[in-house]
């Protein structure tokens, strides 16, 4: 596939003996979002990290057009990827603002000035986090800090943003809105990775999806197709989130 | 006790506090960005000060070639670590092995006997501070991840290492250094030396200066991040390795410019160091390794507490000032919570 902006070829991740991620393939495309959907365990975090470059992995990542050896934190965010982890990993004393500027941390460090730029960019898109700019972090609700989290990523300026399990524990209003501006920012040329447990959500909102399960693939096939199969429905989109949309709407 | 004893005594206590206030933050800001409770930082002070003496005795110092040693060292590190140190290894090699060769070369062309004082001072922390980013490259980032437990014995370990090497290059000889100002004030009856003035006004800028760098500059405040939250920090490209090197080069900066407070003061031997630096690290306790300002107002009281009691009780001082650390701890332990996994 041309235009890959991200190209995973075999990954494999092993805590000790245990395999938790096997030869798995990944691809996405620029400016889609893509989602790895699946139950607890199947390693979808795992996978994430290893992308990342968090955690040691074997097999091939392809970023923006050039491989990746070893992929390492530092180098990935420097070259446009970025992670929003499931535990947010935010600065709890530090100022939401402070906590905005350090999303920008290296795109300053490699010359470009514009974090006051962007950081209005990001308020347009979060205006709760311009009111309470000058709030410590660790004082806000689960949403907001969620937003915040996806805000401080985008102050990078990613070509490809990689959001893990962005509902998790949140109220499903609040689930409604991190999903409308997923698209948003689809919208805005942003690709996105994103694993999610809301899987009816989340097939919404994708153009592809992957299914991961045992930590291998599945499945996987266009978000619209997936949405429609019956072993999907049956395992991810049964009667219980079926209930939970219902609330959601 | 008079008046005049008790103001002396208070002006020598405050004096000390002063000092030992400057290692109690460098040995909270190591631990809050690295989880390094930070034994050597004493050794940084013993440094600062013998080279200072060294200097003043027209000797060509022994911690230049420390200097030069370490930092072929550290460019083997870099030379034969991770791919990622393999990136940088021209900047490696600037200030590992240009920058040493330099330093040692200027001060082998320099009148060292003839140089004003300033020029003392900024060839002592040129000399010293470099030690610091390049200990933390060769010890401690390679066990970067290891447990507290692990830290904290590579830290004892390398106590033990800079003492013996202390002792090796400057022998066991004790020295003292000028002070940095002769004048004496008299305020009504108490006469203040231009010193220990020298010596409050500079921890006081120090104090302020750091202030200003992790609350006003985005590299100050990357420091701070990767202190309250590493995972978050990495995540934003923040480097833990990079953020090591540059609390160790703070670590070695206070513990140099202390060293060359308190040389004036007492004579300064290859191991004095160690206790001086326990004093601030009692101070840092009673700031739960983690408050800035109950560090510094501890290290004033461990000062005060010092000096009165070498008054009332001189063999006991030091026993005196390290009981202190029992109360302080059962204090903490009833009112501290244990920590709780977040979210």
């Amino acid at each position: 596939m041309a235009g890959n902006v991200l190209e995973v070829k075999d990954l494999s991740v092993a805590y000790g003996k245990v395999e938790a991620v096997s030869k798995v393939s990944i691809a996405v495309g620029e400016g889609q979002i893509v989602t790895v959907i699946g139950p607890n365990g199947a390693g979808k975090t795992t996978t994430l990290s290893a992308i990342m470059g968090l955690l040691p992995s074997s097999g091939q990542v392809a970023f923006d057009g050039s491989i990746e050896q070893i992929p390492e934190v530092e180098r990935m965010v420097v070259r446009g990827m970025n992670l929003v982890p499931e535990k947010r990993e935010l600065f709890g004393t530090m100022s939401i603002e402070d906590n905005l500027l350090l999303g920008a941390f290296q795109r300053h460090r490699s010359g470009h000035k514009d974090h006051l730029e962007t950081m209005e960019e990001v308020f347009t898109l979060f205006p709760r986090l311009k009111e309470r700019r000058a709030q410590a972090a660790g004082t806000l609700s689960g949403g907001e800090r969620q937003m915040l989290a996806v805000g401080r990523a985008l102050m990078a300026k990613p070509k490809l943003l990689m959001l893990d399990e962005p509902s998790l524990g949140l109220a499903p209003l609040i689930v409604r809105e991190i999903f409308r501006i997923i698209a948003e920012l689809r919208r805005r040329g942003v690709s996105i990775l994103l694993v999610e447990q809301n899987a009816r959500a989340a097939l919404q909102v994708a153009d592809y999806a992957y299914v991961l399960e045992n930590g291998a693939v599945k499945m996987q096939g266009e978000a619209s197709e997936l949405r429609n199969d019956p072993r999907v429905i049956e395992s991810y989109l049964g009667l219980a989130s079926k209930h939970q949309e219902m609330l959601a709407s | 006790m008079d008046a005049d004893i008790f103001a002396l005594l208070a002006q020598d206590g405050v004096t000390n506090g002063a000092i030992y206030a400057l290692l109690a933050l460098a040995l909270v800001l190591v631990f809050a960005v690295t989880r390094i409770i930070f034994i050597p930082q004493g050794e940084f002070l013993a440094w600062g000060a013998l080279t200072m003496a060294a200097l003043e005795a027209g000797h060509y110092p022994g911690t230049v070639w420390l200097l030069l040693g370490a930092g072929v060292i550290t460019f083997a590190a870099d030379l034969f670590g991770g791919a990622s140190a393999r990136r940088r290894l021209g900047q490696s090699a600037l200030w590992n092995l240009v920058y040493p060769v330099a330093v040692a070369a200027i001060l082998y062309f320099m009148p060292l006997s003839e140089l004003p004082q300033l020029v003392r001072v900024l060839a002592v922390l040129a000399i010293v501070v470099p030690l610091g980013p390049m200990i933390y490259r060769v010890a401690f980032q390679p066990v970067a991840e290891a447990p507290v437990l692990v830290l904290l014995i590579v830290s004892v370990a390398l106590h033990l290492l800079m003492v013996g090497v202390g002792l090796l290059i400057f022998g066991p000889e004790g020295s003292r250094t000028l002070p940095f100002s002769e004048a004496q004030l008299a305020v009504g009856t108490l006469t203040l030396s231009g010193h220990t003035l020298v010596v409050l006004v500079a921890s006081v800028a120090l104090i302020v200066g750091l202030y200003l760098y992790f609350g006003r500059t985005l590299g100050g405040k990357a420091l701070m991040a990767t202190a309250i939250n590493r995972n978050g920090a990495r995540l934003m490209g923040i480097s833990p390795a990079l953020a090591g090197r540059q609390t160790f080069f703070f670590a070695a900066l206070i513990g140099a410019l202390s060293g060359l407070l308190v040389a004036p003061l007492t004579t300064v031997y290859y191991d004095s160091g160690f206790l001086i630096g326990l004093k601030g690290f009692v101070a840092a306790i009673i700031g739960g390794l983690a408050s800035y300002p109950l560090a510094a107002g501890g290290a004033v009281l461990v000062g005060l507490l010092e000096s009165f009691s070498s008054f009332w009780a001189s063999a006991f001082k030091d026993v005196l000032v390290f009981t202190l650390i029992i109360p302080v701890l059962m204090l903490r332990s009833l009112n501290s919570h244990h920590v709780e996994e977040e979210e």
